[in-house]
């Protein structure tokens, strides 16, 4: 344990910080302490989220039918499977760095080298995951209306299947040019348009009589209220203010926008964890592989990386359940 | 640390690093199945305004954080004093936030649906 310090003549003099009550270095316990108020701060976002699911807890979006997508299977409803997966991807690659970590224990270099490369590995396709489950979702699915109030209605047909947009907005070229900064006025660039206009979807919606809105609010069964034809059409022409899809920081089509606020937030912080993480271990996996730690007898440098490691690991497992299946 | 890298030899590690993944693994392969069969009973039912299926989870969760923080993190290798400091502040920080945070969620959810607020359109 005490390879890579220097001795200090103070060993064993109690009041001389000579002895280690806690029998672990300066390093470690650092790592410890940190790894102890980066969970305080992973937790003050957990509880927030919780404090505004429990406010807003009979109109929160339902995270099964957010996130619904698989790469490369298009079409098909797989709500978890990926974030499953995902979760699988990141448990495995603790097990990686957990076994370098043994490795390290042993003197074995070369294990060393093999498992760490395997965790950055693991580390990058959780990081690659993440990426295209944020596309997914800043994209939009079937698209919504929002109301004056700020509420989203989103169209369901007779059998409570939900309808995209393009399925039914009345089809005419009405599309308007994008506001950029370098054609019109110089100084003023619009944010994206989507591909409807409100005006599109009133109509396609007053044409198709099968269709039927779906509110934001939860019935008795813990589902979404589906509105009568009547009422439907009542509520799209008196409330409705504009078009949605997709999601960002103001606007989300899955419902309130503080539920996207705490998506980019939540899994934008542990994302930034997961990437800091591979950094770091890159640059202990070149001082393993430049023989520093064999210099210094002890790879307990490793150690401590695997321990933010797991550490990430640990908040994902968090996040999975609070987020996604809660 | 080097302790226990002397007393317990390499196979016996490393079979506890699988046999805790393995731990991990089906604890996740039950939690993603009820998420999406759903148990109706566990729906229907209630304990202190969380749904049975919600407990589930979140006992589920605690037992892979266990595993994690005491096999992955060797925190079953520290001294007591260190495990103590450690685990005993985050969960007394954490309860206490998460408690106060829902309890006044649900407040201001009961103030929305009971009282003269009237729903936003």
């Amino acid at each position: 344990m005490d390879t890579t310090l220097e001795k200090t003549g103070t060993e064993g003099k109690t009041w001389g910080g000579g002895n280690e009550p806690f029998k672990a270095s300066y390093g470690k316990l650092m790592m410890w302490f940190f790894i102890l108020s980066d969970a305080l701060t992973f937790s003050g976002f957990l509880a927030a989220y919780g404090f505004s699911r429990f406010k807003f807890s009979s109109e929160w979006p339902i995270a099964d039918e957010v996130f619904t997508h698989f790469p490369f299977l298009h079409g098909i409803e797989a709500p978890m499977y990926y974030v499953a997966l995902m979760t699988f991807i990141l448990i495995f690659s603790s097990v990686t760095m957990v076994l370098a970590v043994d490795a390290g224990h042993h003197m074995k270099k070369n294990k060393v080298v093999t498992y760490m490369a395997l965790t950055i590995l693991g580390g990058l396709v959780f990081l690659g995951s993440q990426a295209w489950e944020w596309k997914t979702f800043i994209k939009g699915d079937y698209g919504a209306v929002e109301t004056k109030g700020g509420n989203i209605l989103q169209f369901v047909d007779a059998d409570g299947e939900r309808v995209a947009l393009d399925e039914f907005a009345a089809d005419y070229n009405v599309a308007r040019e994008r506001q950029n900064k370098n054609e019109g006025l110089w100084y003023e660039t619009e944010s994206a348009l989507p591909d409807f206009t409100f005006k599109q979807v009133k109509e396609g919606f007053a044409e198709n009589e099968e269709l039927h809105i779906r509110t934001l609010k939860n019935n008795e069964e813990g589902e979404k209220t589906i509105l009568s034809r009547e009422a439907s059409l009542a509520k799209l022409n008196n409330q409705g203010k504009g078009v949605v899809q997709g999601a960002n920081l103001k606007h989300n089509e899955y419902g309130m926008p503080l539920f996207a606020d705490f998506f980019f937030f939540i899994t934008g912080f542990h994302g930034f964890h997961v990437f800091s993480g591979v950094l770091i271990l890159v640059i202990i996996f070149f001082n393993v592989l430049v023989n520093t730690y064999e210099k210094r007898k002890s790879y307990e440098m490793v150690e401590k990386v695997g321990l933010y490691w797991h550490f990430v690991d640990l908040v994902w497992v968090f996040v999975f359940t609070f987020f996604y299946l809660v | 640390m080097t302790d226990h890298a002397d007393t317990q030899d390499k196979s016996s590690a490393t079979k506890r690093i699988w046999y805790v993944f393995s731990i991990l693994s089906i604890v996740t392969i039950i939690e993603v199945a009820l998420g999406i069969v759903k148990p109706a009973f566990m729906i229907e039912n209630t304990l202190i305004d969380l749904h049975y299926l919600n407990w589930t989870f979140i006992i589920l969760t605690i037992v892979k954080a266990y595993y994690i923080t005491w096999a992955f993190m060797h925190m079953e290798h520290e001294t007591a004093g260190l495990r103590r400091s450690v685990v005993w502040t985050s969960v007394f920080l954490i309860i206490y936030l998460i408690a106060i945070l829902l309890i006044e969620g649900g407040y201001i959810q009961d103030v929305y649906s009971d009282s003269f607020i009237k729903w936003n359109l």
